[in-house]
């Protein structure tokens, strides 16, 4: 269905290849998935696909793109909308109408289909997507994974045969991902549609997948069965790191093949040592950290409104230096309200947050940023020079510190980064790593971030997480509002729970974390609490090494 | 390919009277000529019942779109625009004599400016003066009200779908515009917003480029990811076109306009010969025509569930233009009641004639088909 051959892609001017010598085939009616780390050309290839790259984004592209048989070379993306059906990163970005039905009729009334047709087709979509009752809504008033299945509804009117998608679940919580989903293997199994879906979140993916794609960041594309794919690649999701600990075979991709896998005995395992080992380790793991009792951030009586609704309500909560809390919760729940208030950036209804004794919302906004840094969701909003080092100069000033602690800041989260570069060029990561270095030049008291891991590949989040663990154990308070329910894992000392605005949980992370069926980290779905993270079980069995050779 | 389907399988539509979005254009038709009719009048008590029919019947029929929730800030503009009038009026219409019998509310210091072609700046306001600004406002707050009452009651995006195919892109164009605008004032929130947090230090040059330079980046990666989703869906697909039909289309709308041109500049010019006036006009309204008809055969569209013109449409539209013709009629035959005396001022009075166009202007509050409402979001 569709094949690349011999494909090279770069621009002009650029010394990288994005793509390079890509040969490879997807056959109809498969799930391939694609994965890699990010800034590799996965959206590249995705764009090639549909003949967007390099139709609409330039670039020069040799070799050949075939899909059901057209060469993309002479039909540009719009000749082969009844073919491919391409869903972009941002739904609400792409939407042209107003309404769901209109923008599910759009694509079909460019191709001139027939009226009795569509609407028919459109009624199909409507059932097959599970989107029904949302017809006459408007598209700005939908959730983000309404907002996502109504942007597959509406390629998928049109009747393609291939669909092809870009980090569709990665800004969405648990429920709207697998919403998300069942509705994508609804159309694999039951219309044989041949789907490409590059997903940074691999364990939400890749167990469904008939085929992996990895990209590789010199541009080369392996294609290879899921098992296969996972046992070496970069990034893995946790359940397929524990089973290349415990060096289970075959690999398994699911929670549900892991959990059959565990609890027996492993055999003789010569890669990882003579000893035989159970998963998980007879040892549990390391009691987390007691934070210091050293409370500094206090919200008394929380209340944030936005006209009518009310985001946060009556919100009481402590925060320790120290101490690393995750904020989770639906999209909409009122994370970032809650944390924009902590942050003292917008004003709450009813209530007061102190920081280290001072009232947050009354300070003026160079005090302010003295008591907390929040970087926002979207994090190159903060953002507006030219080059990174004119970004950490202007950073230095506005906080009043040294020359040069923003630039050192930097250098200690990103690693060596060529200062000269366009804030806009650096990765989502990197962007991250810049705006979080620019609130921490003034060194605060409490640092917040705002869903700081959408769009980051595994190593980017690892080196988050380890960024954050230094910061906490400098005395910073973290908070961080996510529904990455692996970040929480592998962050937080505690977690708080937020449902339409009201704290309903507020715990350690293991006890909050591990009873909730959509907030378990897939470690903990495998090998039960109080058991989080791989690195937890890397660790005991370190230990329990340790104490048989002892 | 034409946008009828065979009627046995849209047989909801058939019925005219069942609840549905009625043609927007019957909507526009409608609320043009409330204002065509607010602007005959100087009676404030007409004015006022023409606000009241216009309120009366938008919240009778209002969709439940975003932009039909601002005919509230089309009432408060409205407010605001008296408000200017009689300001204005107070600046700047000193000097004007008091007539006679007309009392003299504030009497403020005077400002002559010889300077600025004998202007002079506040003065003497006599009640009438204050009257007249009053009522001047109310009429222009009138029609403001009119085009808000279109706004709110036919999606100006679903008026824009109804523009001849020819026009296809123009009307495309026009609703990405109207989408983009919520996004970009929502992105210069979130900008300012990320802006506090940086503590909004810096000169003013520096304040505004902090927000210009992210939200015009926004902006411009929202229009290459919307244009990049409109081109994957086949926007822009066109027949082929054989080069002598291109070649006609493009004399063809070319040669109209010249007509119109020259046609208007003779028509208002009393010295070129006739023949050069409404002929060439006409001539030139013609090639355009015919060259949009050929052009609109080029592109390749059908549309899905068109608005379609049925009794109730041609009902509104009529109900519109009787009051239009109404005031029109009072105006020329009844002067006294279309514009009372305001030196000395005098109750304004009422007649038959206008309160029946008023009557007529109403009916379609109860007379047209209901709004199909959106159903309540299923909770989850």
């Amino acid at each position: 269905m569709i094949v690349f051959d011999d494909v090279w892609f770069g621009y002009d001017g650029a010394d990288r290849q994005v793509l390079r010598g890509v040969d490879l085939e997807v056959p109809e009616g498969e799930l391939a998935l694609v994965a890699g780390p990010t800034g590799v050309g996965k959206s590249t290839l995705l764009g090639a696909v549909n003949g967007a790259v390099p139709h609409s984004t330039g670039g020069r592209l040799s070799g050949r793109v075939l899909v059901a048989g057209l060469d993309t070379r002479d039909h540009p993306p719009r000749d082969l909308a009844h073919v491919v059906g391409r869903v972009g990163q941002d739904p609400s970005a792409t939407f042209v109408t107003g309404t769901v039905e209109e923008e599910l009729a759009y694509g079909m009334e460019q191709l001139a289909v027939p009226p009795a047709t569509m609407r028919t087709r459109v009624e199909q979509t409507l059932d097959l997507l599970g989107i029904a009752d949302l017809r006459h809504r408007r598209l700005d008033s939908l959730s983000g994974g309404q907002q996502q299945r109504v942007a597959i509804g509406a390629v998928l009117t049109a009747g393609p045969r291939v669909l092809v998608l870009d980090e569709p679940t990665s800004a969405l919580d648990p429920g709207a991902a697998e919403e998300v989903l069942a509705a994508l293997l609804r159309l694999v199994h039951d219309l044989g549609v041949t789907c490409l879906v590059a997903e940074h979140r691999l364990e939400r993916v890749v167990e469904y997948a008939d085929r992996v794609l990895t990209v590789a960041s010199d541009g080369t594309v392996r294609s290879a069965e899921p098992a296969l794919a996972m046992a070496t690649s970069v990034v893995a999701p946790p359940v397929v790191e524990l089973g290349r600990l415990a060096g289970w075979s075959p690999l398994p991709l699911s929670v549900r093949a892991a959990r059959r896998a565990a609890g027996a005995v492993c055999p003789v395992n010569v890669a990882n040592g003579p000893v035989a080992w159970r998963i998980p380790p007879a040892m549990g793991p390391v009691a987390p950290r007691r934070p210091a009792a050293d409370v500094v951030v206090r919200a008394r009586g929380l209340v944030v409104r936005h006209g009518a609704t009310v985001a946060v309500r009556h919100a009481d909560l402590e925060l320790a230096a120290g101490e690393t809390v995750a904020v989770t919760g639906r999209n909409g729940s009122g994370k970032s309200s809650l944390l924009w208030a902590l942050a003292g950036a917008s004003a709450p209804a009813a209530g007061t947050v102190t920081v280290a004794g001072d009232d947050i919302t009354s300070a003026a906004p160079r005090a302010r940023r003295r008591l907390a840094g929040l970087v926002p969701q979207t994090a190159s909003d903060l953002l507006y020079l030219e080059t990174v080092a004119d970004e950490c100069a202007q950073a230095d000033a506005e906080s009043q510190a040294t020359a040069g602690t923003c630039a050192a800041l930097v250098a200690r989260i990103l690693g060596p980064v060529d200062t000269d570069r366009h804030p806009r060029d650096l990765s989502a990561g990197q962007q991250l790593g810049l705006v979080l270095a620019v609130q921490l030049t003034a060194a605060p008291t409490v640092v917040l971030l705002d869903e700081p891991t959408r769009g980051l590949d595994y190593a980017a989040k690892r080196r988050l997480v380890v960024v954050l663990r230094e910061l906490a154990a400098d005395g910073h308070a973290v908070v961080v509002a996510t529904h990455d329910v692996e970040l929480v894992a592998q962050l937080a000392d505690r977690a708080v729970v937020l449902a339409d605005g009201e704290l309903v949980e507020d715990g350690p992370t293991v006890e909050v974390v591990a009873t909730s069926p959509t907030l378990a980290p897939q470690v903990a779905k495998v090998l039960g609490p109080p058991w989080l993270t791989v690195d937890q079980v890397a660790a005991a069995r370190e230990r329990e090494e340790v104490a048989g050779h002892g | 390919m034409t946008g009828r389907a065979p009627l046995s399988q849209l047989p909801v539509l058939l019925s005219p009277l069942l609840p549905r979005s009625l043609h927007p254009l019957a909507w526009w038709v409608w609320a043009l000529a409330l204002a065509v009719a607010a602007a005959q009048t100087t009676n404030p008590l007409l004015l006022l019942a023409l606000v009241l029919v216009a309120c009366v019947v938008v919240v009778a029929r209002r969709t439940d779109q975003t932009y039909a929730r601002a005919f509230g800030w089309y009432l408060v503009a409205g407010a605001v625009v008296i408000v200017i009038r009689v300001l204005f009026r107070v600046l700047f219409g000193g000097g004007d004599a008091a007539s006679p019998g007309d009392p003299v509310l504030m009497s403020l210091p005077a400002l002559d400016l010889p300077w600025a072609g004998g202007w002079t700046l506040l003065g003497d306001l006599t009640g009438s003066a204050l009257l007249a600004a009053t009522i001047d406002g109310l009429r222009l707050a009138a029609m403001l009200v009119c085009v808000g009452a279109a706004n709110s009651l036919a999606d100006p995006r679903r008026l824009l779908k109804s523009v001849p195919p020819a026009l296809h892109e123009v009307g495309a164009a026009t609703v990405v515009a109207v989408t983009v605008l919520p996004q970009l004032a929502e992105s210069v929130v979130r900008v300012r917003g990320a802006r506090r947090l940086r503590g909004g230090a810096g000169s003013r040059r520096d304040r505004l480029r902090s927000v210009v330079v992210p939200v015009l980046e926004d902006a411009v990666e929202r229009s290459l990811a919307l244009a990049a989703s409109m081109d994957s869906r086949g926007y822009g697909r066109r027949a082929a076109v054989p080069e002598g039909s291109r070649l006609l289309v493009g004399g063809l709308l070319i040669g109209g306009l010249m007509g119109l041109l020259v046609g208007v500049y003779a028509l208002l010019d009393a010295t070129t010969p006739y023949w050069l006036g409404l002929p060439v006009l006409l001539g030139g309204v013609a090639a355009a025509i015919v060259g949009l008809a050929v052009a609109g055969q080029r592109v390749r569209r059908t549309r899905y569930r068109p608005d379609r013109w049925l009794a109730p449409e041609l009902f509104t539209v009529l109900c519109g233009v009787a009051l239009a013709c109404c005031f029109v009629a009072t105006a020329n035959a009844e002067p006294l009641v279309a514009n009372p005396v305001l030196s000395p001022p005098s109750w304004p009075t009422l007649s038959m004639l206008p309160c029946l166009g008023l009557a007529a202007a109403l009916l379609p509050a109860v007379a047209t088909p209901e709004v199909q409402r959106a159903r309540e979001p299923v909770p989850a």
